[in-house]
């Protein structure tokens, strides 16, 4: 017989990014374990688990809850704007209220078995005609009963009563620590097949959540942490960074970068899908650049869009006109958008999130954030690095032309942790620097790699004045201005030097 | 009026909802002088009665009448500790 083993068929979840890293959604006609410590937002997974399956696929949807009533679910579910209750009108939703009596303890004497609830599963399933069942969350009937060997084989029972229904069903369960066991009560033995973590680990002061595949029996699925989000308006999100694939086109059509000397230096300007760093200490023409490339774009109908986290739309739209840019003008004409934004006032996720959102929207040829490393404050270096590659697979799908700016926290040369990580994504690096001479500080840029082109190699003087950015010859007699050891050179030294090499040559 | 009132749900025709059954005749003859008026209701045959009770465990006995309402899950097979439960105590 030739290979007749089958991928298990899976169910496309309709949550955004979950169907990515899961290859495809949860195993179908298997109930899959869902656990998490307090407050990992397991319930609104098996919420939304039910919605995407009704407002995605007209697929019907059993909600059978162990601690909360079903009118506190209602009505928590509600801000994200969702009415359950109208889909239970609708005959889409059903709820099996197993939820512990109010008053009363529950008194056991003598054998029992959950076949009530199985029944009751049963009949709201076939009276909905459910494909999908969510069962939240564990924990708490197991805290109705003493008998905890007792409840997790009655469990058993009622999970491959599931598998007989064909529903696709998540289980939730609670966990004490972020990494130990799988979950209280040895859930993890009577759904072992397929196990999916939620996570809200403190890592140096700041929340994460991660969502965690850790296994799927018989099919293939991504592997390692997740970030996701909950956001006011559609809850969880979850962004799928590894997961996804480097099959951006590459061009070679040239895009100017808003500056004819900087074009040249280039060898004919930036190319058309590429993303260019602009790395310097404060005060060295990040943001000039930044506002060149935007005008550069307008002049030639591209559509530019600029995100600054670092100085208000006052102060941005002043400084361009100081340049001699008017991005006013530019807005109103429609071609340019300007998005502000203070980096505290959302997590990296969700700014990256609505990053995306105003990129789809506004459908931009050319994208700039200025600067980069001001996000980093906000979270983590682990975050931060995700983000930075979440970001750039993103733009670079989009074919779009991006330049970034990064401040590096020296005067004089240094590199940020923004320039760490992205480095080896851009492909193309400009170095902005302050150069000391005799008691004046000059400025110098340096084109440092271009991927695909040749390009000038000099650190080339520039000078800034109300029309913009003028570059000029190179800095002759001085050595070290990367590494911000600067060391002056007389002249008949640098033509010794020269010479040298010439005849070596 | 010194009647009982109770209910027991029970998931099929099993020998575990006969034993529960059986019992609580036993209980109502014995102890109770046969004042007892038993409905006895099957969730396979009443979801939406097992539903409206939040019937989780079955076989399950409610003790409508005389209030507090007590439930007692489990097929009663220790009869003194049903009674001790529902404070029959004689």
């Amino acid at each position: 017989m030739a290979n007749v083993q089958k991928q298990m068929e899976k169910q496309l979840t309709g949550l955004e990014g979950f169907d990515l890293i899961s290859n495809g959604g949860l195993p179908k006609g298997r109930t899959t374990l869902l656990a998490g410590t307090a407050g990992s937002a397991k319930t609104l997974f098996a919420v939304q688990f039910l919605i995407a399956g009704i407002v995605k696929f007209q697929q019907p949807g059993v909600f059978v809850t162990f601690e909360e009533s079903p009118e506190d679910i209602r009505r928590n579910v509600l801000s994200f704007g969702w009415d359950i209750a109208a889909w239970e009108r609708q005959g889409q939703w059903a709820f099996v209220d197993a939820s512990p009596y109010p008053v009363e303890d529950v008194v056991v004497v003598g054998n029992f078995d959950f076949g009530a609830l199985m029944a009751r599963i049963e009949h709201a399933v076939n009276s909905v005609g459910a494909s999908r069942v969510a069962m939240d969350s564990l924990g708490a009937i197991f805290s109705q009963f003493e008998d905890v060997a007792k409840v997790r084989r009655e469990l058993f029972r009622i999970t491959s009563g599931m598998r007989k229904l064909g529903v696709t069903a998540l289980m939730t369960a609670e966990r004490t620590q972020e990494y130990g066991d799988i979950a209280r009560y040895g859930v993890e033995e009577f759904v072992a097949d397929n196990v999916i973590i939620l996570r809200n680990a403190l890592e140096e002061e700041k929340r994460r959540r991660t969502v965690e595949i850790l296994k799927f029996r018989g099919t293939q699925h991504q592997k390692g942490q997740f970030s996701f989000t909950v956001r006011p308006d559609d809850g969880i999100t979850i962004i799928p960074l590894s997961a996804i694939e480097l099959k951006q086109k590459s061009s070679d059509i040239r895009t100017t970068s808003g500056n004819g000397e900087l074009d040249a230096m280039c060898g004919g300007g930036f190319f058309r899908d590429s993303i260019v760093l602009v790395s310097g200490a404060t005060g060295t023409g990040k943001t000039l650049m930044t506002t060149e490339f935007m005008a550069g774009g307008v002049r030639n109908n591209e559509r530019s869009l600029l995100f600054a986290y670092e100085e208000s739309r006052e102060q941005l739209f002043r400084n361009a006109n100081g340049w001699g840019v008017d991005f006013d003008a530019m807005e109103q004409d429609g071609r340019m958008r300007v998005v502000c934004a203070y980096p505290e006032t959302a997590s990296l996720e969700d700014h990256l999130l609505h990053m995306k959102s105003v990129i789809a929207e506004f459908q931009p040829n050319r994208v700039a954030i200025d600067s980069l490393s001001a996000l980093e404050r906000i979270a983590t270096n682990k975050t931060f690095r995700e983000f930075v590659i979440g970001l750039t697979s993103y733009i670079k799908h989009q074919e779009v032309a991006a330049l970034f700016t990064s401040t590096t926290p020296s005067l004089m040369g240094g590199q940020s942790v923004t320039d760490t990580h992205i480095s080896t994504l851009t492909d193309s690096i400009i170095l902005l620097r302050y150069v000391e001479m005799f008691g004046e500080m000059r400025r110098g840029l340096t084109v440092l790699k271009m991927r695909g082109s040749m390009h000038d190699k000099d650190i080339r003087e520039f000078t800034i004045d109300h029309s913009g950015m003028h570059i000029g010859k190179p800095f002759r007699n001085i050595i070290g201005i990367l590494s911000g050891n600067l060391l002056h050179v007389p002249p008949a030294d640098m033509d010794r030097i020269e010479s040298l090499f010439q005849q070596g040559a | 009026m010194n009647e009982y009132v109770f209910k027991l749900f029970i998931t099929g025709q099993t020998a575990r909802s006969e034993v529960a059954v059986a019992n609580l005749r036993q209980l109502c003859a014995r102890h109770l002088n046969g004042q007892c008026r038993v409905t006895i209701i099957d969730v396979l045959e009443q979801p939406e009665e097992a539903e409206s009770n939040r019937v989780l465990a079955t076989p399950m006995l409610v003790k409508v009448h005389p209030p507090p309402v007590q439930r007692i899950i489990g097929d009663l097979s220790d009869l003194e500790k049903v009674r001790a439960n529902l404070g029959l105590s004689w």
